[in-house]
């Protein structure tokens, strides 16, 4: 079986100017979500409460609303559905510093009467530890995007680096967008998402850098955009098979896994989809409007082998002792 | 056939794969086995911070305590005895003893005196305070982790987290009793305090205001078994649990279960002489500032040892008894994090997290297969490889596995034929380009190379950055990703590598490119 085979390039570069505008006008909706919607933000970094309260039937979201309303403790909790009609998660802004009196006893003190249940899960994050969490979650992003930037220098030219980050930053600020626009909450999971798209989108962008650094070396007679869509054609059988399997895998991991690792699940979904999109289409261009040279390149190229040369030769000199 | 190293290290992984999982994967007894986060077996995860002023508070009222002892002792007369926040304040009538009192009290650590006609007053230098909070902290590790290891649970953890916070986590805990136990033992402050009863003024205590016994030196602390029943104590008390040197269950006359304490030399002399001082009067056993009971002194008790009576079960003594014996916390903790799942919720978990691996696994397989027939095999192979040796290492390091920790396997499995899918479309261009089957086996091998080895570099950067600044659970997703790709290099490109080369003269012969590589020919 075979996707894709083609005798010629496909003219990617072509369309490039729509696909930027689709780019810049998603990423502005994003932006826009962003800042007026903002961020669901789940209590690991907003602090907070959650208890999470299983049924031997469906659960009696009415009458447990009336039961925790004559507590204090409970006086702007949401009691939610989660997952399946018997399992409910009640969510406090609030919480308690005290070690000794427990969230989780004062929900099963509270909800007697009301059938028979079991409190499954706990979870208190205080303001000062969401807040930690939030610093440590952008520095990570921060940290994660300098790490690559430096290796991608590095490894290929700065051009490539930048055109790379700015695939990045497209990738996860669209995600963000969706997870925004979809309200999804967002917990720890949703955050090693965001920097799992890191690397994934990362991934597809550098296997396509890849071929480009290849042909540039190869095909002398070519130009930029020539090789370009020829790399993209060449690599687009690879970008659409691993983003099928990785996509079938996290859809799985979506239907299958439960309604804890749903906020997880979904952005990579979604960040896959985006990411797959982003290697085609977003970061070549950019290395294109960046001016990169194929000459220049070439020269310097040159110039790297000749000192590699004269260093060898050197080398050999200093070790068969005639200097 | 030349030495083909690929396969042999290859097989060498599997084979290392195999005998390391086994523990984990049939969870027997012995061998090193994955140990599963709490979101997966069920346990509690408490983030604690230190009240470290408080530590500093308690410092000042027992130096407070030692100089009214140090006053009776040689009967030196002093008045206006007081303290606050950060200094103890007093007067020595006898301006000729303001020396010896001065001796005495430059020889207690990072005190800072200051003496101004007859007035002493007491405060700590800024480094002592800095050592005071630090020592709380790391004392506050120390004791719950001494109180812990007594609870009877497995490997229970306890460390410092950052700076100033205490994580501690238990596995395994099963019931809601049982966790409360546990956080009941790790919060008590365990702060025992020997307290004069102010007979003159007791009897007025119902009618008396908490600043009003402040005005006499006063407090007023509830009875343990009855808060209505209250007593007026000396706020500085005779002497308090840093002198107390053990803590037993015993049974007094009605075979009721009593605690058994003993006093340091220091502590029983000054028990010694207060109780043959206060002949008649009333000696308060206050824990954590509840008044436990108030027994007449009789005599003089020397020895150092006291008795602590309540109503309690054998249970709640034995914990009281533990929580004594480890020591007072020096400043009280509070509750930062806490989070607790169920046995139910993680056996659940790890269920759909299965399915989804399984699911996900087969769905990759399959495809592979249709796809790229015969280099599909190949890949799966690795692929199963990959999965085993995933499990193996971390079963080897001992790492948890989280359910974060679950989705990044799966992840990885889907990641991980990446690398296959690069190596196998190199090669069918290749063929394409009418090379032949050896050519192009080895130069599809070559070219892929740096192109998997930077994707796979970048990802694994974005993988160390997760598990440096991560907490607990993404800690678990980073591990397993980080592990997944070094373990899919090993396979991907080495043990398929080895593989080809193994059946090479078998493809080269053939002219069916459809079964070796799934293409039209």
């Amino acid at each position: 079986m075979e996707f894709f085979r083609y005798k010629s390039a496909l003219n990617f570069m072509g369309k490039s100017k729509i696909a930027i505008a689709i780019s810049i006008t998603l990423m502005l909706l994003s932006y826009g979500i962003l800042f007026t919607k903002g961020f669901n933000y789940g209590i690991d970094f907003a602090g907070g409460t959650i208890v999470q309260v299983k049924y031997d039937k469906t659960a009696p979201i009415k009458e447990m609303r009336e039961k925790l309303q004559s507590n204090k403790l409970f006086e702007n909790a949401s009691i939610t559905e989660f997952g399946s009609p018997d399992e409910v998660v009640i969510r406090m802004k609030t919480t308690t510093g005290n070690v000794t009196q427990d969230i989780g006893d004062i929900t099963r003190e509270a909800l007697k009467g009301t059938g028979n249940f079991e409190i499954r899960r706990v979870d208190i994050v205080g303001p000062k530890v969401g807040g930690e969490l939030r610093e440590k979650g952008i520095m990570s992003m921060l940290l994660a995007i300098a790490g690559i930037l430096i290796y991608v220098a590095f490894r290929f030219e700065w051009r490539f680096a930048v055109a790379s980050i700015v695939a990045l930053v497209h990738d996860v600020s669209i995600a963000s967008g969706f997870v925004a626009l979809f309200g999804i909450e967002v917990n720890l999971d949703v955050l090693a998402a965001l920097l799992t798209l890191l690397g994934y989108s990362l991934n597809d962008t550098i296997i396509v850098f890849d071929r480009i650094r290849e042909g540039i070396v190869t095909s002398k007679n070519m130009t930029l955009e020539e090789i370009i869509n020829e790399s993209i054609t060449r690599t687009l059988s690879r970008t659409t098979l691993t983003s099928l399997t990785t996509f079938f895998v996290v859809f799985t991991l979506f239907m299958f896994g439960g309604e804890i690792i749903h906020p997880f699940a979904f952005t990579m979904l979604i960040g896959i989809i985006i990411g797959t999109y982003s290697s085609i289409f977003v970061a070549s261009p950019i290395l294109l409007w960046f001016g990169f040279d194929v000459k220049k390149y070439h020269t310097k190229l040159a110039e790297k082998a000749k000192r590699e040369a004269e260093k060898e030769r050197m080398r050999a000199q200093f070790e068969s002792g005639v200097m | 056939m030349k030495l083909n190293y690929r396969i042999v290290i290859f097989a060498l992984a599997i084979v290392f794969g195999i005998v390391f999982s086994i523990p984990s994967l049939l969870q027997t007894q012995n061998g090193k086995k994955i140990t599963l986060g709490l979101d997966l077996q069920g346990g509690l995860h408490m983030l604690l911070g230190v009240k470290t002023d408080e530590a500093i508070k308690s410092r000042i009222k027992s130096v407070a305590a030692s100089v009214k002892h140090f006053a009776d002792r040689n009967d030196i007369l002093i008045d206006g005895l007081t303290f606050d926040e950060n200094s103890v304040r007093f007067e020595v009538l006898d301006s000729d003893e303001l020396q010896a009192f001065n001796d005495f009290l430059s020889k207690i650590d990072g005190a800072k005196t200051d003496i101004q006609g007859d007035v002493i007053t007491l405060t700590f230098t800024p480094q002592e305070v800095q050592k005071i909070k630090k020592l709380a902290i790391t004392q506050a590790i120390e004791t719950i982790r001494n109180r812990l290891d007594q609870f009877g649970l497995s490997e229970p953890i306890v460390a410092r987290q950052g700076k100033d916070k205490i994580l501690v986590e238990l596995a395994g805990i099963k019931t809601a009793q049982e966790e409360q136990r546990a956080r009941e033992l790790i919060s008590r402050a365990a702060k025992l305090e020997l307290m004069a009863v102010d007979e003159a003024r007791n009897a007025r205590v119902y009618n008396m205001s908490d600043t009003d016994a402040a005005a006499y030196g006063d407090v007023i602390l509830p009875d343990a078994k009855n808060p209505k029943i209250k007593y007026l104590v000396h706020e500085i008390p005779i002497l308090d649990g840093s002198m107390l040197t053990g803590a037993n269950v015993g049974f007094d006359k009605n075979n009721r279960p009593v605690i058994d304490f003993k006093l340091n030399s220091e502590g029983a002399d000054i028990f010694g002489d207060f109780t043959g001082k206060n002949v008649g009067k009333r000696l308060a056993i206050v824990l954590d500032g509840k008044v436990f009971s108030a027994p007449n002194i009789n005599e003089r008790i020397g020895g150092g040892a006291g008795q602590i009576s309540g109503n309690y079960t054998v249970l709640e003594a034995k914990d009281l008894a533990i929580a004594l014996r480890s020591g007072a916390l020096l400043a009280p903790i509070y509750l930062m994090e806490k989070r607790s799942v169920g046995p139910s919720l993680g056996a659940d978990s790890i269920k759909a997290s299965m399915i989804a691996l399984i699911g996900g696994f087969a769905l990759v397989i399959v495809f592979m297969i249709v796809y790229y027939r015969m280099a599909g095999v190949i890949a799966n192979i690795a692929l199963i490889a990959n999965l085993i040796l995933l499990l193996a290492i971390m079963s080897l390091f001992g790492a948890t596995l989280t359910l974060p920790g679950m989705a990044g396997i799966v992840l990885t499995v889907g990641m991980a034929v990446d690398a296959n899918v690069i190596i196998s479309e190199r090669i069918r261009e290749l063929i394409y380009e009418g090379k032949s089957m050896h050519k192009a086996i080895e130069d599809g091998y070559s070219n892929a190379m740096s192109a998997i080895l930077d994707a796979n570099i970048t990802t694994l950067i974005a993988a160390v950055v997760l598990y440096v600044y991560g907490t607990g659970a993404i800690k678990g997703f980073a591990i397993t990703m980080s592990i997944g790709i070094l373990a899919s290099m090993l396979t991907a490109i080495l043990g398929t590598h080895g593989i080809y080369d193994l059946l090479e003269k078998k493809i080269s012969k053939s002219k069916d490119y459809k079964f070796w590589f799934g293409i039209k020919g």
